[in-house]
């Protein structure tokens, strides 16, 4: 009996092999959902400063710590990264290879800036003593921020990914779904930011 | 969203000279929408900042509401001209993860809050002498 299931085993079977056409939808769809599970990350850590943003340990406060200034810098630099992204997209339609290229890395180095922003930020505060072991408020500014930051790590990470893949197999159904995907990730890290800049930041400073 | 074999060849010669198989339901958007969004971003990012900025009110609460509520109208517009939704997209399935997803953020944002606030309400004050005896 079991010779018998062997030789049927070896016995040309018949694996479907072909690479099925791949439905685009589903795949925005199921990336769309990722990105709501994100939201949720994000949303534990946005209540977890606001329950614990008050809790100074007779530390720093926002209002000494904050640059404004320095905040509205890195909002113009994401907001310039988003429109860029979107450039890159419209390039991306009219299936120019080298402009989609362009604008991607116009909306890296844009990113970039905005980290470097951030890092030369958290610098500073670790620098007068405001690391996140100073108070309860600063774990959860540096957990919140952090976050998001490192989501923008890799968000460049992927866009430099995107610029090789597109420079090597052009605009090809599989980069455009994949541009499609950083496109709503690009976006979707810029919605996190209007709510850490409203609810962090800002709210924050009033005090 | 729906590979039946007809609907795949259909898509198929969308994608050929379209580039993407959905048509304009989960589009890209125009050049002309991604403006209007990029200039709605810009004047609703500038107003809460120079509102907080420059102190103009006197009320900070009405500065917080106002900083939030501006907060809130921008996402709406990221969402719409940049993120592309709209009730049709992918069959409306989006838009219901979004409902749902927002529902779940409520309920946790409003329920930590309003939880932690009446713990912390409710907690024995702390006097000066258990404060120096703190670890």
């Amino acid at each position: 009996m079991t010779n018998k299931t062997q030789v049927e085993a070896t016995e040309a079977p018949q694996f479907y092999l072909e690479e099925e056409h791949h439905p685009e939808g589903s795949t925005m769809l199921g990336f769309w959902i990722y990105l709501m599970s994100d939201c949720l990350i994000f949303a534990v850590l946005f209540a977890t400063h606001g329950v614990l943003g008050r809790n100074y340990a007779a530390g720093p406060s926002p209002a000494d710590l904050f640059d404004l200034s320095l905040v509205a810098f890195n909002t113009a630099m994401l907001l310039f990264s988003s429109i860029t992204y979107g450039f890159a997209m419209l390039q991306m339609e009219r299936n120019a290879r080298m402009e989609t290229i362009f604008w991607l890395g116009v909306t890296a180095v844009f990113g970039l800036a905005f980290l470097g922003v951030e890092l030369y930020e958290f610098y500073h505060l670790i620098l007068e003593g405001a690391g996140p072991t100073r108070s309860a408020f600063l774990s959860s500014f540096f957990t919140l921020v952090g976050t998001h930051g490192l989501h923008v790590t890799f968000g460049i990470i992927w866009i430099v990914t995107m610029m090789v893949q597109v420079k090597m197999h052009g605009l090809i159904p599989e980069n455009r779904r994949r541009l499609m995907c950083l496109s709503m990730f690009w976006h979707f890290l810029d919605v996190i930011w209007i709510g850490v800049f409203s609810f962090v930041y800002l709210i924050g400073a009033i005090g | 969203m729906s590979p039946q074999p007809h609907s795949l060849a259909h898509e198929d010669t969308s994608q050929a000279h379209h580039g993407h198989s959905h048509g304009h339901q989960a589009g890209h958007g125009s050049l002309k929408s991604y403006m209007i969004g990029f200039v709605l971003s810009v004047v609703l990012t500038a107003i809460p900042f120079s509102l907080v900025m420059s102190g103009v009110l006197d009320s900070k609460m009405m500065t917080a509401v106002l900083v939030m509520g501006l907060g809130a109208i921008q996402i709406v517009v990221h969402m719409v001209f940049f993120l592309h939704m709209n009730p049709r997209s992918e069959g409306g399935w989006t838009m219901m993860a979004l409902i749902f997803t927002l529902i779940i953020v409520g309920i946790a944002l409003a329920g930590s809050l309003w939880v932690m606030h009446h713990l912390n309400v409710n907690m024995m004050p702390m006097t000066h002498e258990m404060m120096k005896n703190m670890p």
